[in-house]
């Protein structure tokens, strides 16, 4: 069967008999490597980018022995990485390396492929109730652009000359100028070549996304009656479609002044004695073209976890979700805000203060519909019947480091108070608080939450306790001193800080950090373990529907097979967060409304 | 494409949809460019550039083929199969015509107008804009192809004309977008 006729015929389920389903044969590679299952690339992406997040972490713990250590040695580093830590010591190439590539993983592969990729694929037709994707080819195609990506940033790290080392922002003319490091080399050819090939995987997945959540919900499940999951799936994808063109272009430009010779971003630039033949670009440019994407990018990482944290944090209180609206209303504020934001990253580069203060201003606003999540977070759990599961804990711990993450973050869209802390450790806690490790316990969340669906067991609860309280307060006491370290003036990216008299009053500080830092990442692998011990000895689920919970994913066998639904497609009567009502602890969306039902605390739903 | 269109009964296609989303993603990648376009040519140091006349050529031929693709997805669902194929070949050639005239436009920038990729002015961006724009063709070119082929080898029947229509929007796109970026480098040079 050509896969044209395979993906008419899952387009056409609503007419077509379902018997292929469960009964055509799949053979190894159709049904785990070349899969068009939502759930099985689902699950492609979540391992991949687990391993993704192993590499990063693993290279953050590095950098932090450099920061932590700067005096000593450590010979065993040589003995791994030889010439990149000779003598025991990480050089500064390789410490530029590590954090170019620990940003750029975390960024792209951990927190966008592995975050969306892997809950956009599993959630979304699960819980509109379809079938698969609207083009379940399209959709492999997406995991596999994303391979191909993570192949080529894979050997960039292997090449005599390293990986990218110009950071994760690739700032011209440092990234432009294969002359300026060994760093600026081929490997930051790989690296554009790895982030187009990720673009074009990104943007696959994004308008399947789109395109399903718009088109293929079942009978019965209006745009008012999606979980916050699928909507806040929508809307990165939404983001990610719309942003990740304009960083291909600004890529293709960069592409062509590093290897074609052109100008787009190179004026004037003498390195090594040599005067260089480029005239007439602009550095700043790049800069322009790179936040467009970057700071939706951020959005694209925290929208989904925001959406599965209010499933979680409804489900585990009994209680349906506070202000159901109010959450539309403000991620729908978060995402065209976040496409006139831009150039707060820039505020330092001589941008006009006149457009910096619109900026500001536009900034700042970012803080009401944060702020309205918040608050109905918080009304959602207060005087919930609380279920402490894992899934639970991750979910509070996201709305706890949103909010102390959050509110650095009106520190720093002042434009006048960022000029101080621009580039400094500051900064660094502030984007790793509440988007790198508050999405990271979305993530957590999430994979304690659908475990059991995807693959029908629990994860051990006791090893997921101690993952997070560990990880909560590691988060905390690597990052919380951060802030002081920022605004004494610290900056971020230096290999060595021990020579400043300013800053050698955190050198405790600093290695107190390390060791956190090692410790929280040793949790980790912990967690790892734990996910794929559970996959094959994890207790068994025995209840289709383990939390009690309205949406339609639980509805489905335990283990479902490619189609989802064995019968029909159930239809849907009512909104997902109908918890606690008229004295049932919960009401699942394909139970028709009776007329007896009361109509309170649930107005915003209108029957059908 | 409205949220309100897609709640009454008559849903569009899930492909035809994705290809709306495909092009709004594929107009960010040219509003990037032009952009940057703009914002540079405020700079003192913008250098620019004389389009050559068979670019011109290549915007009639563009505009014929656009015709074509439309009356072919006419006569398939008037059931005229062999105009139908023929119109697709015309269409196909056209598509390869245009990318060919694009590549010799480039050359006669290159060689006759001394237009390298020395600099970062209007020339430069010419070839980078009006090659990306042309790799869309071709893109386009190579999904007309297996179309054509599964026409003309294709043991089946074919009654479905959703392809068809989604190739067809595709085509009038790369046409419009064309357009947009030939007036856009006529304003700004």
């Amino acid at each position: 069967m050509n896969t044209v006729h395979a993906e008419t015929m899952s387009v056409a389920h609503d007419v077509h008999d379902h018997s292929r389903h469960g009964h055509h044969k799949e053979s190894f590679l159709t049904k785990y490597i070349f899969s068009q299952d939502h759930k099985t690339i689902g699950k492609q992406f979540l391992i991949t980018g687990m391993i993704w997040a192993i590499i990063g972490g693993l290279f953050s713990v590095l950098f932090r022995l450099q920061l932590g250590y700067p005096d000593e040695t450590f010979p065993i580093l040589e003995t791994f990485f030889g010439k990149w830590a000779k003598g025991g010591r990480i050089q500064p190439e390789f410490y530029y390396a590590l954090i170019t590539i620990h940003g750029t993983v975390l960024v792209f592969f951990v927190l966008t492929a592995g975050l969306s990729g892997t809950f956009a694929n599993i959630l979304i037709p699960l819980q509109i109730g379809a079938r698969d994707m609207a083009s379940p080819f399209l959709n492999m195609l997406s995991y596999w652009f994303f391979f191909l990506a993570s192949v080529v940033m894979l050997s960039s790290i292997f090449i005599s000359t390293g990986p990218a080392a110009t950071g994760w922002t690739m700032y011209p003319p440092l990234s432009a100028l294969p002359l300026a490091s060994e760093g600026s080399k081929l490997g930051a050819d790989l690296w554009l070549i790895s982030m187009a090939l990720f673009i074009v995987s990104s943007l696959l997945g994004g308008l399947n996304y789109i395109t399903t959540v718009l088109n293929m919900r079942t009978k019965g499940m209006s745009m008012t009656r999606l979980p916050l999951t699928v909507w806040a799936m929508f809307f990165t994808a939404v983001l990610g479609v719309l942003s990740f063109p304009v960083l291909l272009s600004g890529a293709i430009l960069l592409l062509f002044d590093r290897n074609l010779g052109t100008s787009f971003y190179l004026d004037q630039i003498y390195i090594n004695g040599v005067v260089l033949p480029n005239e007439g670009g602009s550095a700043i440019l790049y800069q322009h073209l790179f936040w467009f994407l970057g700071h939706p990018e951020v959005y694209i990482i925290l929208l989904p976890a925001m959406g599965m944290v209010s499933e979680i944090l409804s489900v585990n209180s009994r209680k349906p979700i506070f202000g159901y609206t109010a959450m539309l209303g403000s991620m729908f504020a978060i995402c065209v805000l976040a496409f006139l934001v831009w150039a707060h990253h820039m505020f330092v580069t001589g941008l006009n203060p006149f457009l910096g203060a619109i900026f500001v201003l536009l900034t700042l606003l970012i803080a009401i519909p944060s702020a309205v999540k918040v608050f109905n977070w918080l009304t959602t759990i207060w005087r919930g019947n609380i279920r402490f599961t894992p899934a639970m804990l991750f979910a509070i711990g996201f709305v706890s480091l949103f909010i102390s993450g959050g509110l650095t973050g009106i520190f720093l869209g002042n434009s006048t108070i960022d000029i101080h802390l621009h580039d400094t450790m500051f900064v660094v806690a502030h984007f790793h608080i509440v988007m790198g490790v508050a999405s990271m316990f979305g993530m957590f969340a999430g994979i304690y939450h659908w475990f059991p669906k995807m693959y029908g067991r629990y994860m051990n609860t006791t090893l997921a306790y101690i993952h997070f309280w560990v990880t909560l307060v590691g988060a905390y006491l690597i990052f919380w001193p951060m802030h002081y370290q920022g605004l004494a003036g610290m900056p971020r990216r230096y290999l060595d800080k021990s020579g400043w008299v300013s800053f050698s009053q955190f050198g405790e500080l600093d290695k107190m950090i390390t060791v956190v830092s090692i410790v929280v990442f040793a949790v980790q692998l912990m967690f790892v373990f734990n996910f794929f011990y559970s996959i094959f000895k994890g207790r068994k689920v025995t209840n289709p529907n383990p939390w009690g919970a309205n949406t339609l994913e639980w509805t489905t066998p335990i283990n479902p097979g490619h189609g989802n639904w064995p019968g029909e497609i159930p239809e849907v009567h009512r909104w997902p967060y109908d918890y606690g009502k008229d004295g049932r602890d919960f009401i699942p969306q394909t139970e028709p409304i009776s007329p007896k039902e009361s109509v309170t605390h649930k107005t915003e739903v209108k029957p059908a | 494409m409205s949220m309100v269109s897609v709640e009454k009964n008559k849903k569009m296609h899930p492909h035809k949809f994705s290809m709306w989303v495909a092009i709004a993603g594929i107009i960010m990648m040219f509003a990037g460019l032009t952009s940057a376009m703009v914002v540079k040519s405020h700079q003192a140091s913008w250098t620019t550039v004389e389009i050559p006349r068979i670019f011109w050529v290549s915007t009639v031929i563009i505009l014929i083929s656009s015709i074509t693709m439309q009356w072919a997805l006419r006569s398939f669902k008037q059931r005229n199969m062999p105009l139908f194929r023929l119109l697709l070949g015309i269409t196909l050639l056209l598509g390869l015509i245009f990318v060919i005239l694009q590549w010799l436009g480039f050359n006669i920038l290159w060689n006759r107008y001394d237009v390298t990729f020395q600099g970062g002015g209007a020339g430069q961006f010419l070839y980078v804009i009006f090659g990306l724009h042309a790799l869309h063709v071709l893109g386009g070119v190579i999904a007309l192809l297996v179309l054509f082929l599964r026409i003309i080898f294709g043991k089946k029947r074919i009654y479905s004309a959703v392809p068809y229509e989604v190739m067809a929007t595709y085509w009038h796109f790369v046409d419009l977008l064309w357009i947009y970026i030939l007036v856009f480098f006529l304003i700004i040079i």
